[in-house]
């Protein structure tokens, strides 16, 4: 980051400003980093906001390190104590976690339900925002406003009618079932999400894919879609996360263990009481749930910021 | 494009191609609206609907005994003390719990997007971007392994939390059950979930004060006004509205705050003390089987998240009506 450089420092690269609108805290920090000489009480405040900071982030990060070194160590060495180190590295925990307590069963069904859901929800998503944003008709309004309200009603106000219609519909306890609810609780802020960016696409793009003789689903897909890929991208990472963390849905409609998910893999080892529990297998377990969202926020660690200020406050 | 014709012949011509009803069109049709609202319609908003009827029956499960039994749940749940208890939680929740994480939320990001020297042009804190890369973190991590974390973490015997308080010499510690003991067991439940979306928050505000004109900063400072004062007089009165709509978020999330508080205590705690609606909600349905009762749970959940909503838009509202006479002056 250019922000990191200590003042004496020249700055290298000068970030170009665009346009002549007045700028912006961002802007100006992205700017020319000029000679400063900071104070005795710049200094002060600048030492105390590190402890703090750091404080925090010690608090934040000691769990997870904590979590990693325990899934090395035996269940004997956890139970004596917290700080010991692992005499070696117990492997075995991840793979007694994998097999034994079923991780690597739930983890594929996992991948396979987040998948699938999160693939439907961003194509249905896209389309309905799309006609939504660009077509007048009847009642369109009244769509966007019921599943504006259907999204601050709490989940848990559905669930027991929920239940009874995947049962009715031979749906419940099944994956197809659990994903199709996904998506249809994904649905609307995708929609939301997504209204915005196809409402901004100029209208002559439209009119000009129809003149060159493209049907509907030719305009939609080889011209608005690719238009919107940069919204495409920020839902698609926050559904994935929200799908993947994601723990009610599978608890109530989801019930036999074959069909079970990451989150109710986890809660089994939650609810086995006392020294019943492979601890080892526990922390292992623990270390291969955070795995892929590690990957995924270092990948996406700046887009993944941008989405959420995008999202909230569109 | 063909330009042959002109512009008032080619609308003509897309208005007429639009009129059409070809195969293309029905099928568009049925695929981008029918198809998505269906999904929508049978899995979200039917059970929605559904519910304030289900509300109103005594039904007890799978039999296909089902009464009309009008608002006699609701009148229940008024004398049912671990249904009260549990909505007293879910009030404690969300009046305590929103402003600690935002206020935390809120200091981390005005440190790290103005925490810089006070002379010349606004910095932050340097560094800064390191800690709201950290604290952002735990957001991404699933509920349940943040629960699962804690609980360990909060152990009485090999918990991390113990054994470090008798490293630094606190030995009353040893053995003290924080999730288990009706005082500490709300409070420490509470941490966990602040530790979770702090780091969420902050990048929102971290955002939102970027979008401040720089010259505000800048005549503020002029004027003689410290950090402290700049935090709150400039940086806070403009992102209002992040600071709103992350009281609503937030509050939402605790309301529903079911998955920690069953990670940590799964049957509601000592004495109740953690319970929330939603686990004695899901405890009514799914293990006795009291569905009408516990859909009544469910309305007045929607009803209190309806009223907290409302609250925090009237508060805002005031807030704003006295600011607005000092806005419109300067």
């Amino acid at each position: 980051m250019s922000r990191s450089k200590t003042p004496q420092e020249p700055s290298a690269g000068v970030a170009p400003q665009t346009g002549s609108a007045p700028q912006t805290v961002e802007a100006r920090q992205t700017g020319r980093v000029h000679q400063i000489r900071s104070t005795a009480s710049d200094k002060a405040v600048a030492t105390a906001s590190h402890t703090l900071l750091g404080i925090w982030s010690v608090i934040v990060i000691v769990p997870f390190l904590w979590t990693l070194i325990s899934s090395f160590k035996t269940s004997a060495q956890i139970l004596s104590s917290p700080f010991s180190l692992p005499d070696k590295l117990h492997f075995e925990n991840y793979i007694n976690a994998w097999n034994t307590a079923g991780i690597g069963r739930f983890f594929f069904n996992t991948i396979l339900v987040v998948g699938s859901a999160l693939f439907l929800t961003m194509m249905l998503g896209a389309m309905l925002a799309y006609v939504l944003a660009r077509f007048r008709f009847p009642g369109n309004r009244l769509i966007y406003n019921v599943m504006l309200a259907a999204m601050s009603f709490p989940v848990f106000l559905a669930i027991v009618p929920l239940f009874f219609i995947l049962k009715n519909m031979l749906l419940l306890d099944t994956l197809p079932g659990l994903i199709i609810t996904y998506v249809a609780f994904s649905l609307p802020f995708t929609m939301f999400f997504l209204y915005a960016f196809f409402k901004q696409l100029p209208q002559d793009i439209y009119e000009a894919a129809v003149v060159d003789g493209a049907g509907e689903w030719r305009t939609f897909f080889q011209v608005m879609l690719p238009m919107s890929t940069p919204g495409i991208a920020s839902v698609s990472i926050l559904n994935f996360l929200g799908l993947w963390n994601q723990y009610l849905l599978p608890l109530v409609l989801n019930p036999s263990q074959e069909n079970w998910v990451l989150s109710q893999g986890m809660a089994s080892f939650a609810s086995k009481a006392g020294y019943a529990v492979d601890f080892g297998a526990l922390f292992a377990a623990a270390v291969i749930t955070i795995i892929p969202v590690l990957v995924i926020y270092v990948i996406f660690q700046r887009r993944l910021q941008g989405s959420v200020s995008q999202g909230t406050f569109r | 494009m063909t330009t042959t014709t002109g512009p008032g012949s080619r609308r003509r011509r897309v208005a007429r191609f639009r009129q059409r009803l070809t195969f293309d069109r029905i099928s568009f049709v049925a695929v981008f609206l029918i198809l998505p609202l269906a999904i929508f319609g049978v899995f979200e908003l039917s059970p929605y609907i559904q519910a304030f009827y289900y509300a109103m029956t005594n039904w007890g499960g799978f039999s296909a005994e089902m009464d009309f039994v009008g608002f006699d749940n609701f009148i229940k749940l008024t004398s049912d003390a671990k249904f009260l208890r549990a909505a007293a939680n879910s009030a404690l929740l969300c009046a305590v719990l929103p402003t600690l994480t935002l206020v935390t939320a809120f200091a981390i990001a005005v440190v790290v997007t103005t925490g810089g020297p006070i002379i010349g042009r606004v910095t932050g804190l340097k560094g800064g971007g390191f800690y709201r890369v950290i604290s952002f973190f735990p957001y991404t991590v699933p509920a349940i392994v943040i629960g699962l974390i804690w609980a360990q973490v909060y152990d009485p015997t090999r918990g991390l939390l113990n054994g470090f308080l008798k490293l630094i010499g606190l030995d009353q510690f040893d053995g003290f059950p924080w999730i288990g003991n009706v005082h500490t067991a709300m409070p420490a439940s509470m941490f966990v979930i602040l530790w979770g979306f702090v780091g969420f928050y902050t990048i929102l505000f971290v955002a939102a004060i970027k979008g401040i004109p720089a010259e505000t900063y800048e005549a503020a400072r002029i004027d003689g006004a410290g950090r402290f004062r700049t935090a709150v007089s400039i940086a806070l009165p403009q992102v209002l509205d992040s600071v709103q709509t992350s009281y609503i978020y937030l509050g939402l999330t605790v309301i529903d705050s079911f998955v920690y508080m069953r990670v940590l205590n799964a049957q509601g705690g000592p004495d109740f003390s953690t319970l929330t609606i939603t686990q004695d909600l899901h405890m009514e349905a799914f293990t006795r089987g009291q569905f009408g009762y516990a859909t009544s749970m469910g309305v007045v959940l929607a009803a209190i998240t309806m009223l907290y909503a409302g609250i925090i838009f009237l508060i805002f509202r005031l807030i704003r009506g006295k600011d607005t006479d000092l806005g419109s002056a300067a």
